[in-house]
């Protein structure tokens, strides 16, 4: 009924899910996702955009292999090693920063894992255990460990929320710098439309729940380099698209 | 400082227990602890003591292997909980007593029939308390080692035990007190040494000074494996718990 497998030759995520329901133990069942489909060529980032409750999670949720519960198909990029952050940090509590990222990646060498606490600014907190952490450096946290396992395909569920804002550009800019730099296939899914023009090299705009994709938008210039116009244009662009296909689902409703 | 003025003040309600009651029936502190030093200089006290020690290790790492094990599973398993839920009950609500004395009349005067029969005493209590444990495990961290595809051995060392410590420690705790108080049982039985067997021996000739002599060293052997063992590991297994207080919240 469905299927999750590495691609034998193309290299890059292919999603095409028929339809995802959940189902409560009381009432009918709930459809989270319907005719969503997403293609992202290897080494780009996409970003996913919708709404809160529209069903980002699940999506990622199904990529990861998580839920197998769906129809559809999901091709994962060769090798189908992934990295992923959770929505919240999950790091074991009873292990210390730099033990949770061996744990997580056993193969990775120390030299590696120094260099990549280094890179996000955790080499004095390598021996803390996370209650010691705030939310933010528990991001990077879990960051570092999505990175040390060396994915061929990284998951971000909403890396930057509920940070403050100095926080929240801090850690936008360090993802950037770190998917530029090592060219992963990576799939960030967020709320927010302008942090997606900051980050995706496409974007996937999602409708509301039950979601499908609505538009897919290539960002023309590379992450740094992105002008202000240009960025202000995209954003335009998407949101007409969203109006768009909301005036759509719901006729009589301009 | 607390600890030692009551317990001078237990001896003392003892001494002035013992001068005003027929010495035959209570012994004073100084004949029972003359006593303890004639046992002990014979080498029978610590014979007796090691015969018991090796049992009530033996049932306990027994019970706790097959205990959160079957614990485990009956947590995670609800097919699995179902079947096995009446047994379980039926164990809980067994007395200790018609547990040993079923497993000497069936496995005759063994040490096997004397170790099963406080292991299996113990068991139902371990089960339910694992059971509880794996019922709580986080499914967010079971997710994460999932994606992150943990080995089976990862899984256990860094996922799972970590989790279930303090159910395994509260375990320990109450498990420890029940084996040590089930083996003197079993001993007095069926078995030819060991603390309980010398009480039974003592009872027998009417010889207070000999069963509290027996008494006393096997309550501190006890209370030593809790404060020397029980408790450091207790500690350890629970170390990153501290530290809440000096949370950073700097980035
Ligand atoms: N395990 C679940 N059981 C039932 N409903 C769920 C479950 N997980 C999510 N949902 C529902 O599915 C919808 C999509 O959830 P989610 O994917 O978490 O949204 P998002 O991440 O976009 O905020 C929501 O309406 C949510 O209530
Ligand atoms: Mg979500």
């Amino acid at each position: 009924m469905n299927d999750t497998s590495p691609a034998g030759g193309a290299a890059s995520l292919d999603v095409s899910i028929a339809s995802k329901d959940y189902h409560s133990a009381s009432g009918r069942p709930l459809r989270a996702l319907e005719g969503l489909r997403l293609t992202l060529p290897a080494g780009q980032a996409g970003a996913v955009v919708g709404p809160s409750g529209c069903g980002k999670t699940t999506l990622l949720r199904l990529i990861a292999g998580l839920d197998k519960d769906y129809f559809g198909t999901i091709v994962l990029p060769e090798h189908g090693r992934l990295g992923m952050v959770f929505q919240e940090p999950r790091l074991l509590p009873w292990r210390s920063v730099i033990d949770n990222i061996r744990v997580a990646a056993p193969q990775a060498p120390e030299d590696d894992i120094a260099a990549l606490l280094d890179e996000l600014g955790l080499a004095e907190h390598a021996a803390h255990f996370p209650r010691e952490l705030s939310l933010g450096l528990a991001r990077r946290v879990a960051l570092a460990r999505a990175l040390a396992v060396k994915p061929d395909l990284l998951l971000l569920d909403e890396p930057l929320v509920s940070l403050d804002a100095a926080l929240a550009r801090d850690l936008r800019e360090m993802i950037a710098r770190l998917i530029d730099e090592r060219r992963i296939t990576t799939l960030i899914v967020t709320h927010d439309l302008r942090e997606a023009i900051a980050l995706g090299d496409r974007l996937f705009l999602l409708s509301a729940r039950p979601a499908h994709v609505v538009a897919t938008i290539d960002v023309p210039a590379p992450r740094r380099t992105l002008a202000k116009e240009t960025a202000e244009r995209l954003e335009a662009q998407a949101r007409d698209a969203l109006a768009a296909a909301h005036a759509g689902s719901q006729p009589g409703h301009p | 400082m607390i600890r030692f003025i009551s317990l001078a003040a237990l001896l003392l309600l003892w001494q002035i227990g013992a001068w005003l009651s027929d010495p035959r029936r209570i012994p004073g502190p100084m004949a029972v602890f003359e006593k303890i030093y004639e046992e002990a200089v014979s080498g029978a006290l610590f014979s007796n003591l090691a015969v018991t020690l090796a049992r009530v290790v033996a049932a306990f790492a027994l019970a706790m292997s097959f205990g959160a094990a079957i614990g485990y599973v009956m947590g995670r398993n609800k097919l699995a909980d179902r079947l096995l839920d009446p047994w379980l009950v039926t164990l809980l609500n067994l007395p200790a007593l018609v547990v040993i004395v079923l497993a000497y009349v069936w496995a005759g005067l063994t040490e096997v029939a004397a170790i099963g029969a406080v292991a299996l005493n113990k068991l139902p209590n371990a089960i339910v308390v694992v059971r509880e444990g794996a019922r709580a495990l986080d499914p967010h961290l079971e997710d994460m080692a999932e994606v992150f595809r943990f080995s089976p051995a990862a899984r256990l060392k860094h996922l799972i035990l970590p989790q279930l410590a303090p159910y395994l420690a509260a375990a320990t705790r109450s498990g420890l007190s029940l084996v040590w108080k089930i083996v003197l049982v079993v001993e007095l039985l069926g078995r030819s040494n060991g603390v309980g067997f010398e009480i039974n021996m003592a009872f027998q000739l009417f010889d207070m000074k000999l069963l509290l002599a027996y008494a006393l060293p096997f309550v501190a052997l006890m209370l030593g494996v809790e404060t020397i063992l029980v408790q450091p590991l207790e500690r350890h297994v629970s170390r990153w718990r501290r530290g809440v207080s000096r949370r950073l919240d700097r980035v």
